[in-house]
């Protein structure tokens, strides 16, 4: 079989209008390669080939006909697991959803019908991880070293791509869920403003926060598959009614005049140098290629990381009171409703956890001011950032303060949710966010994010992009799984 | 002892809408179970609310029928708890922002002020069997308008008076068919008794499932505070069930205590705006509601309260007397044939006005035979009776049946005018000669100038000197 690992999405494209290749032949490869390093990586939950196999058949009979074809038709994919497929199972990793077969395609899905769908991919349980492990099916390995977590909870997505068994996945971001494992797996994800992207169909974690976006090696891929998913859905009351600019007109090397800010507490309190060293060194390379530097200042970050953990688990306690066992999903026994709630709710301790906190932060035992003081905090934080945004196009900072730790290495889950810190604000605040790779400590891959101001996708792609062109981090593969 | 009653009562609507509050499912009573049913109001993981936007504007003219001011921006909040028939284990409800407040519902004896009007989703049904619970969600998502009164009421004949216009008012705007016997209209009373001006311990009561049983149990309550506090013992601050069977109240079990219901704003939905424009629009189509229209016929038509009350029991009713009226009869007439015969016929049959086979022109057609004297009552409501059969012309069932009758007709006019006008009459009697000119005139003006004056006068005359 032709490698066709070393096609971007945008060639893929350009061959399969040509006739240089089927989406048959390049589902194929996708489905050996996922099926070849699966008992290593661990990173699907359910791999479809016939649902993809049908796909790539219609596609390319489709093409031949000359129809009119979406943007990203022919291109294989993966799906993160609490994504509803119609009539494939949608796990959310869990127990309790083990077997529930959606009877409805979430809106991106309807938007993909023409990109063959590899299978539905690991995540932390209800997205609620930064490592990946909590998933009822078994952790996910990262490819670069498989004793240490992908990162979370995006960890399957990730950890794919950088394998190479699905050029783009699609992930979610609610606490950096799609950065910070592209991050860790050397790879590009991005969280696009909040209401970019159509969240109907997501499995809802913290609905205030949740995004879904693409990961690809590469931001050019990344940019074609945010492309095909984002726009207005009527059905989801909180996706903007605005037009999606051509977000590939941004693929332009050049960021002269790009005013870019750096938030000088982040990088004096990194405890990781070599972190802190990969964004100065980046910096200057952006600054020869005509960027301007500016010292920003961001003084919030732990406020953020509070206020996250209040708002995004109040709303993620009332969305998970759904799984009671009585109209889908996992049901246990008992006499009597109480019983059969308590049994039935066979949530994984990360939820329960969080459930519990949540719950705890919206009760009148907490003055009923836990949830409103962290929006409240949110506010602050939004506001900080338009002021930032007057002085500056984009802010870079680090994606994560750590690169892949190993498993089992965070017992301790506020250690855990620390992970999350310099990729919280964006989700607070609906902005978008951008992780490429910058470099390798150990032989374990860094990344830093880019930020803009809501619905300025543009921007990050424009900044990342020319990023990619002056560097070649973004070319790594790991060795682990060659 | 002397004791102050205090009443508030809150109700639950179900807005008039053809789907419900946030999804496109049908929005009906009854059906097989489950049948009108989708992803988003069976709280399947992944779904999400959509707006429907005329369950919005119902309540808007609810809100404006009750005199409410309207917030031109209010917020949906989550009311969480776990019960089986409530799918997401929360209801899209309003918490501390409200469409409207501070309203009220003024009668000539009564005024009640209405602190709050919130729109809000309906949660599905639980049927409890011997073998089991049964869940039917058909309900769920049923778009709802929560109306909230002040502890103002003072008995409960005046609740049930209340009841009794406010469901008239949402009838008239359309806003909800407002059917206890099929729950498109719920009540939940509370009740305390103060005493020396301060307040008493308040109870509520539900499971009440007509306007009789709120007045019924408010009464209960009444006197079971009141032998509780002359004895100088507590009322205790609890949930009670009306017993419908048995007639009294009943405390609610409950396991733990109150629920914390953890209310924050809904995330899903964008806070309501509601424009100027907007309020406008709903106002125009709010039409002339049942207290002042029944003053109006009083006064238009110099109507009886007694008839005035019956027309305006339903908006359709009313509209058929100014039909009537319209196409040519005269309004006391009218009203005595739709509150006699025609609502009998109603009550009988079970259906409503709009239902009859005829319209109100060829009932108006019917009364004016009647009123010449063109035939008699009896055959009048031998006509009646072939019409409501199916949709014929009165003059042609007449003639088919023979009922028409010549001379004897002015026998007829002149019954009528001798009932209609008493005072006339004495006046005549008493020798005022001008008042046989205003008796004639009437009688033209009732006949449409069709009958012969002379004739007229004759009987009139006849049948006076023989009553003397």
């Amino acid at each position: 079989m032709i490698d066709y690992h070393k096609l971007s999405i945008k060639q893929m494209l350009d061959k399969l209008e040509l006739g240089e290749v089927t989406s048959r032949q390049l589902t194929e490869f996708y489905l050996e390669e996922s099926n070849r390093l699966q008992g290593k990586i661990n990173g699907y939950i359910t791999i479809t080939p016939e649902h993809a196999l049908k796909t790539a058949t219609k596609v390319d009979r489709a093409r031949q006909a000359g129809r009119k074809l979406s943007v990203l038709a022919g291109i294989p994919g993966g799906i993160k697991d609490n994504i509803s497929t119609k009539g494939v199972r949608t796990t959310c990793a869990s127990k309790i959803t083990e077997n529930y077969i959606p009877p409805f395609d979430a809106h991106v899905m309807e938007l993909l019908a023409d990109s063959p769908m590899l299978g539905k991919v690991s995540l932390d349980e209800f997205a609620m991880g930064s490592a990946n492990e909590s998933s009822y099916f078994g952790p996910v390995s990262n490819p670069w070293d498989l004793d240490r977590v992908p990162g979370g909870s995006s960890g399957g997505s990730a950890a794919l791509v950088a394998a190479g068994s699905a050029p783009f996945t699609l992930g979610t971001d609610t606490g950096g869920s799609i950065r910070q494992p592209a991050a860790f797996c050397g790879v590009t994800g991005i969280k696009p403003t909040y209401g970019r992207v159509s969240r109907r169909g997501l499995v809802a974690f913290a609905s205030s926060l949740d995004q879904i976006g693409p990961i690809a090696r590469t931001v050019e891929d990344c940019a074609f598959v945010l492309q095909a998913i984002s726009g207005y859905d009527p059905g989801d009351a909180t996706s903007a009614d605005l037009k999606v600019p051509d977000f590939t007109a941004s693929l332009i090397n050049d960021v002269k005049g790009m005013r870019i800010g750096i938030p000088t507490e982040i990088l004096s309190d990194c405890p990781k140098p070599s972190i802190a060293a990969s964004i100065n060194d980046a910096a200057k390379i952006l600054e020869q290629a005509g960027a301007t530097l500016v010292d920003v200042s961001m003084p919030y970050e732990k406020e953020a990381l509070a206020a996250y953990f209040l708002v995004g688990t109040a709303e993620a306690s009332s969305n998970l009171a759904r799984f009671d066992g009585l109209r889908f999903g996992y049901r246990g026994e008992g006499n009597g409703i109480q019983e059969v709630y308590e049994s039935s709710r066979k949530f994984g301790d990360e939820v329960r956890r969080r459930i519990m906190l949540g719950t705890f932060a919206l009760s009148t035992d907490a003055c009923g001011e836990c949830y409103a003081r962290g929006q409240q905090a949110r506010k602050l934080i939004m506001d900080h950032f338009s002021e930032m945004f007057k002085e500056v196009d984009v802010l870079l900072m680090p994606t994560s303060p750590s690169t892949a730790f190993k498993k089992g290495e965070k017992k301790d889950p506020l250690a855990m949710y620390y992970n999350d810190i310099y990729a919280i604000p964006a989700n607070l605040a609906g902005l978008p966010a951008i992780s490429v790779p910058c470099g390798l400590d150990n032989g374990l891959p860094l990344g830093m994010q880019f930020m803009a101001p809501k619905f300025r996708e543009d921007l990050i792609i424009q900044a990342a992009h020319t990023w990619q062109c002056l560097t070649d981090w973004h070319l790594m593969t790991p060795r682990e799984v060659e | 002892m002397d004791f102050k009653t205090v009443i508030g009562l809150e109700i639950h609507v179900e807005l008039a809408t053809k789907t419900k509050m946030f999804c496109a499912c049908p929005s009906a009573f009854g059906g097989e179970p489950n049948s009108r049913v989708c992803p988003t109001c069976l709280g399947l993981p992944g779904t999400l609310p959509v707006l429907n936007q005329t369950a919005i504007h119902l309540a808007l003219k609810a809100a404006l029928a009750l005199d409410c001011k309207i917030n031109e921006t209010s917020i949906f909040a989550r009311k969480n708890y776990f019960y089986p028939d409530l799918p997401k284990g929360y209801q899209i409800t309003q918490d501390a922002n409200p469409l409207a407040q501070d309203g009220r519902v003024e009668l000539d004896q009564l005024r009640v002020g209405i602190t709050r009007l919130h729109i809000e989703e309906d949660a599905g049904k639980s049927i409890h069997t011997p073998q089991g619970t049964l869940l039917d969600f058909n309900r769920s998502g049923t778009p709802l308008a929560e109306i909230v009164t002040e502890p103002c009421i003072g008995s409960p004949q005046q609740a049930r008076q209340f009841l009794e216009a406010l469901k008239q008012i949402l009838q008239y705007t359309g806003v909800s068919d407002c059917k206890m016997e099929e729950g498109s209209l719920r009540c939940d009373a509370n009740i305390s008794l103060s005493q020396n001006g301060s307040p008493g311990t308040r109870t509520e009561i539900k499971n009440l499932n007509s306007f009789k049983a709120v007045e019924k149990a408010l009464e209960y309550e009444v006197e079971r505070h009141k032998k509780l506090l002359e004895q100088g013992q507590e009322v205790r601050r609890e949930t009670l069930r009306w017993d419908e069977t048995k007639s009294v109240t009943v405390a609610m079990r409950s396991k733990e205590e109150a629920i914390d219901y953890r209310y924050f704003p809904e995330p899903d939905l964008p806070p309501l705006h509601v424009s100027q424009e907007w309020i406008e629009q709903a106002k125009q189509e709010i039409p002339e509601l049942p207290e002042a229209l029944k003053k109006r016929l009083m006064g238009d038509y110099g109507l009886t309260e007694y008839d005035a009350t019956v027309l305006t029991k339903s908006p359709e009713m009313s509209q058929w007397l100014e039909k009537i009226v319209l196409a040519g009869t005269n309004a006391k007439s009218a009203a005595n044939w739709l509150t006699g015969e025609i609502s009998r016929h109603l009550k009988d049959r079970d259906i409503q006005i709009d239902d009859l086979p005829f319209s109100p022109g060829d009932l108006a057609k019917l009364i004016q035979m009647q009123i010449t004297g063109r035939i008699n009552h009896t055959a009048a409501r031998q006509v009646l009776a072939q019409m409501l059969k199916k949709s014929e012309d009165p003059e042609q069932i007449a003639g088919k049946l023979n009922l028409i009758q010549e001379d004897e007709g002015i026998e007829e006019l002149v019954q009528t005018i001798i009932a209609q006008h008493a005072d006339a009459i004495q006046d005549l009697k008493d020798g005022k000669d001008r008042a046989l000119g205003f008796l004639t005139g009437q009688a033209m003006k009732l006949t449409g100038g069709r009958v012969d004056p002379q004739k007229f006068k004759d009987i009139l005359m006849e049948k006076i000197h023989r009553k003397d």
